[in-house]
């Protein structure tokens, strides 16, 4: 038999001015299970507590119901006061007689009777309280990091300075990104290798970083703290103990003519390779498409070459299980690639600009490698072609960005920056040429962004016209680009020896897939969804799982920087305790009535709900029902009231609480 | 605004079934703002307006409810990512179970309020109030509730004995 108290707030005049409190505590007191009732002045005070907690030690209260302020103000502070007496905190409920009641009504009797009424339904309710215990998740102290551009690494550092084991999984033979392809950086020009390379070593050396390059997530298994995740390590075809990065095996191949796509197809490179030359690890790997040993089975030079032995062409993909706490997501983005239709989305291609049909027509990382010192020109802008040094360079903003009818309707970010920043390069190294630029809007809203900005035009005499371009064509060795000039209202036709298109940033191909397996949320366009837009811009709404970079939407470096350091910091929050503790509010099936439906695996958007086996001892399968992982489950409730069987219980909102507060009014 | 000392001959019972994150917060809004409305909306607080199974909807007419409110975060902003997109298309489902089993569906109300939207919970209930005032009671319910009473447990002896016979 349940004794329940029932607490009466005046919340100094706020309630008891519109609300008789001492009728509502004497109605209640007559109320069925009720053992005691009372009203006090300020029940959040701490003389109203200290009533509450003498009230349940005297009168042998089971239960309690506060009627005063939104639960969403004080249901903390009476749960702590009520755990303190020594109940369950969870078997107090409070009835909204204020922001619900007093303060929204006028007529004394109505408030009155409202208010006895609010007292009654959750009076009924609090019967049908369970004692909740507090769910304790342990925490396994090492972090994942997948993707090792800017983002991932200096998350991973972050991470792994704190004194936090840290996984590095990039695809790529080698860690650096986007961000390694670079020349220089806005808005300091700044070499990009200078500032990154550093960044890679010291990747590479920490002793609490493992890396895994050439690898890809297999699968990942758990829940936040205790995540599996299995990585592919792809055959490498060079055993990375042994190599010692001397580079032999590089000059010795006879394949010698393969586009290097670090370089943008610009450059090319030899069928055992590194990507680049400050690789890191600077171990090569082999092209197994494009290597005579494993198309024709003759060649083999390299491995004769070879010193330490460490060429294997036999060596195979491995898995290896990572057990892990924390996963942050750092898969960055790819360009547009508007020659053809990409085949994993429903944009439509862009050809109109003459890319891969004429060879002048790069985009702006193609630029990029043209102006890096590093890159196949030695930093000379000299165009694809004929290697002549372009006069003219047309620059043309907003390529497959901004545009609704090609299935891209957001802004790219970064594009008017580094045109800007391409338009100083280029004016840099080729004193007599002229810079041009097709734009729609200037958006440069960076610390130093629009100075940046205006140097160009400024100082460093940059054209820019606003207006689109509507066409261009070849013409002779010249590429002539016909746009408008909205601000003058004319007709612009420009004769170029070089276009660079700025083309819409995109995540990175597969991102849906990765998504699906670390069961997080994608926008159409495919970039992961943070768990708010404002006010949790770095979580994602799976538990554990944190984003950085322009996997999340285009970014720029700093902000990557800075929402990886904030990554990391939500990490080494979690890390912080040995245990997790969560609000015990989740659901959880009744086994016997659940018929493996799995119509609440469907709904349930943070895959919290399992499939289970129930066998008999002899092991024969009876049937497999739903388990609702405790660790994941957010408390929403979508799968309870989805069950067809009624087999799903949200506790805290069971179908016998809200029905009890139902049958009370 | 509604003014409380006209008294009616009718007083509807209003339930307001409200996700605790848009909905609800909205109601502590208009409360905290001071607004006025009718005091004829008993307000239950769910995580989320996908936990609202439409059973409870009819739980209420039985029970005597003479107008249903249901509301949550707007489309997009749910808490819980797309509870409130699995409440709208069960609703929408249900309205049409609703019609044929001969419940007026001006009787029930669908709406978005948001935190921030104090006037709209106001205006939400007070427009409800007013046109389930005009329809009058709502009898075709509570005859059916005094056949049947349902506990809204499973845990019945006789239940868990069907299933320990499966």
């Amino acid at each position: 038999m349940s004794r329940i108290g029932v607490f009466v707030c005046h919340c100094g005049e706020n309630i008891s001015r519109t609300v008789d409190v001492e009728q509502v505590a004497a109605q209640a007191a007559k109320m069925p299970g009720v053992a005691f009732a009372t009203d006090y002045k300020y029940m959040c005070s701490d003389p109203g507590q200290g009533l509450l907690k003498k009230a349940i030690n005297e009168h042998r209260l089971t239960h309690v119901v506060v009627a005063a302020c939104s639960p969403r103000m004080h249901e903390r502070t009476f749960r702590k006061a009520v755990e303190q007496a020594g109940l369950n905190p969870f078997l107090c409920e409070m009835a909204n007689i204020r922001e619900h009641c007093s303060w929204v009504h006028e007529d004394r009797d109505e408030a009155t009777r409202k208010a006895t009424e609010i007292v009654g339904m959750l009076v009924e309710r609090v019967k049908k309280n369970r004692v909740l215990p507090t769910i304790t998740v342990p925490v396994t102290k090492r972090a994942l990091v997948i993707g090792g551009g800017i983002a991932g690494i200096q998350a991973a550092l972050d991470i792994a300075d704190a004194g936090h084991q840290v996984v590095l999984v990039e695809r790529e033979p080698s860690i650096g990104g986007h961000m390694a392809q670079l020349s220089e950086t806005f808005p300091t020009l700044d070499c990009s290798q200078c500032i990154m390379t550093p960044k890679m070593v010291d990747v590479a050396n920490h002793p609490n970083i493992t890396m895994h390059t050439f690898s890809e997530i297999e699968q990942v298994d758990g829940y936040i703290g205790n995540f599996q995740v299995t990585i592919r390590k792809k055959a490498r075809s060079v055993d990375e103990q042994k190599c010692t990065g001397c580079g032999v095996c590089m000059t010795k191949c006879p394949q010698k003519k393969i586009p290097n796509s670090f370089d943008r197809n610009l450059g090319m490179r030899t069928a055992i390779y590194v990507p680049f030359p400050q690789a890191v690890p600077n171990v090569p790997v082999i092209d197994r498409d494009n290597c005579s040993m494993f198309k024709s089975g003759k060649c083999g030079v390299c491995q004769k070459v070879c010193g330490p032995g460490a060429v294997d062409f036999e060596q195979e993909d491995r898995l290896v299980v990572e057990p892990v706490g924390a996963i942050v997501v750092a898969t960055g983005f790819e360009l547009y690639t508007i020659d053809k239709k990409p085949d994993d989305s429903a944009i439509v291609g862009y050809g109109e600009f003459g890319y891969g049909t004429i060879p002048d027509v790069i985009d702006g990382l193609t630029f990029e490698r043209l102006a890096s010192a590093s890159g196949p020109t030695g930093g000379k802008i000299l165009r694809p072609s004929d290697g002549k040094e372009p006069k003219q360079v047309v620059f043309i903003q907003c390529v497959g960005s901004r545009a609704r009818e090609k299935g891209i309707s957001y802004c790219s970010k970064i594009c008017c920056m580094y045109t800007a920043k391409h338009t100083m390069l280029y004016h840099h190294k080729v004193h007599d040429g002229q810079a041009y630029v097709f734009f729609m809007d200037a958006r440069v809203p960076g610390k130093n962004y629009d100075e940046f900005w205006r140097r160009a035009i400024e100082e460093e005499e940059a054209v820019y016209i606003r207006g689109m371009v509507s066409r261009l064509y070849q013409k002779g060795d010249k590429i002539v680009v016909m746009g408008s000039d909205i601000a003058v209202g004319v007709q612009v036709e420009v004769e170029a020896d070089l276009v660079v298109l700025a083309t819409a940033v995109m995540p990175r191909k597969g991102a849906d897939t990765l998504a699906q397996k670390l069961g997080i949320s994608y926008d159409k366009y495919h970039f992961y969804s943070e768990a708010h837009a404002k006010l949790k811009p770095v979580e994602c709404a799976t538990a554990g799982i944190y984003l950085s970079g322009a996997c999340q939407g285009p970014k720029d470096i700093p902000d990557t920087v800075s929402q990886a350091s904030a990554a990391a910091a939500k990490v080494m929050t979690l890390f912080a305790k040995d245990k997790l503790e969560r609000e015990p509010i989740v659901a959880w099936v009744r086994e016997s009535g659940c018929v493996g439906c799995f119509a609440c695996k469907k709904v349930c958007a943070y895959g919290a709900v399992e499939e289970k086996e129930i066998r008999d001892r002899q092991g024969n399968l009876i049937k497999t029902v739903a388990y609702v992982n405790p660790g994941v489950c957010a408390g929403c409730g979508t799968c309870q009231a989805t069950c067809p069987s009624k087999s799903v219980e949200l506790d805290g909102y069971t179908d016998e609480q809200i029905v009890a507060m139902i049958e009370a009014l | 605004m509604h003014s409380e000392k006209q008294k009616h001959d009718f007083e509807p019972k209003i339930i307001a079934f409200v996700c605790t994150w848009c909905t609800y917060a909205g109601a502590d809004l208009a409360g905290t703002s001071r607004m006025q409305y009718p005091a004829n909306v008993r307000v239950l607080k769910f995580p989320c307006t996908g936990r609202i199974d439409p059973v409870f909807i009819l739980k209420a007419f039985q029970q005597g409810a003479d107008g249903v409110l249901v509301s949550g975060c707007h489309p997009g902003d749910c808490h819980y990512i797309a509870g409130n997109f699995h409440a709208r298309r069960r609703f929408a489902a249900f309205r049409k179970l609703l019609e044929f089993i001969g419940v007026d569906l001006n009787r029930l109300q669908f709406s978005w309020v948001s935190a921030a939207e104090g006037g709209k919970w106001v205006e939400v209930v007070t427009d409800l109030t007013e046109r389930v005032r005009a329809m009058g009671e709502m009898v075709e319910f509570k005859d059916l509730a005094l056949e049947e009473q349902w506990s809204g447990s499973l845990n019945t002896p006789e239940l868990q004995e069907a299933y320990d016979a499966i």
